[in-house]
């Protein structure tokens, strides 16, 4: 079984992404979706990627939620920067330690904080798991260490084991 | 949009308003873009457009083919999902980039010593 779905969720998600993509759920859709998920995850098999441990748990609809609503509420502050009268900001970078060096919570992190308008990842120092952003309303660096540590990190290391 | 006079008032309406707001969201993006002052804070603006910019419109488009076709048209949470798992990777390039040259011109950047083995991952 192993052998032949080497990556189930990602075969899955192909085979989604392929339905989506036709629109249909009609039988040659999903037969053609499920032979292209199985060649595209047995050609990344030779690439030896660790497959994710994810848990099932309220934690991904409560990241979803919190993501979402911090995307919001950010393109609105970094809106109100760009229009306002000089355009004047304290920007600046804020370093971070991290606990977890799991490398799918690192990913998702990355796309949560790049995807959220007024921050930015800039490098992730992987010796000594420091994390360091940009952030283009600096007031107070504790603020967006607790963001990123209590509100991100903590969910992410419950979905991913 | 020839099919566009068959939307009820109520739909045109919301979708027209999404993609106003869209539009208004990407614009204000791209004024940034040239408004703000040094490269790092200029990175942030075009995420706008990125996000809530791109993410109205395609609620609006949602909403529209939905209407249009009366049946769920929502394929458009692929552009979705490929923006929010590919633009992460531009942007870090970007900054790396940024990084790299301020360093080399012995800039404000706190510096780091240099990593061993192991590169951080983009997946």
């Amino acid at each position: 079984m192993k052998r032949l779905i080497p990556y189930p969720l990602m075969t899955l998600a192909l085979v989604a992404m392929w339905l989506l993509l036709n629109q249909s759920v009609a039988p040659v859709h999903l037969f053609m979706g499920f032979i292209l998920a199985l060649a595209a995850t047995w050609i990344t098999v030779p690439l030896g990627i660790e497959p994710p441990n994810i848990r099932l748990s309220l934690a991904i609809p409560r990241l979803a939620l919190a993501v979402l609503h911090d995307i919001v509420r950010s393109n609105i502050a970094v809106a109100r920067i760009i229009l306002s009268r000089d355009a004047r900001t304290t920007s600046g970078f804020v370093r971070i330690p991290l606990d977890t060096r799991n490398r799918y919570c690192l990913a998702v992190l990355a796309c949560i904080i790049t995807a959220t308008p007024g921050t930015i990842w800039m490098e992730h120092d992987s010796r000594r798991n420091i994390l360091m952003l940009h952030v283009l309303d600096l007031v107070d660096e504790n603020h967006w260490i607790g963001i990123v540590k209590q509100r991100y990190e903590r969910l992410l290391m419950e979905i991913f084991v | 949009m020839i099919q566009a006079p068959e939307l009820p008032l109520w739909g045109a309406l919301i979708v027209a308003l999404l993609l106003l707001l869209g539009a208004a969201i990407t614009l204000i993006g791209s004024i940034g873009l040239l408004r703000l002052r040094s490269f790092q804070q200029r990175m942030h603006a075009p995420t706008l457009g990125s996000t809530l910019g791109t993410g109205s419109i395609l609620l609006g488009s949602m909403i529209c083919f939905s209407l249009l076709q009366s049946r769920l048209a929502i394929h458009e949470i692929l552009v979705a999902l490929f923006l929010t798992l590919t633009t992460p990777v531009g942007f870090m390039l970007l900054a790396r980039a940024a990084l790299f040259r301020s360093r080399e011109r012995a800039g404000a950047i706190p510096d780091q010593p240099p990593r061993q083995g192991e590169t951080k991952r983009v997946e």
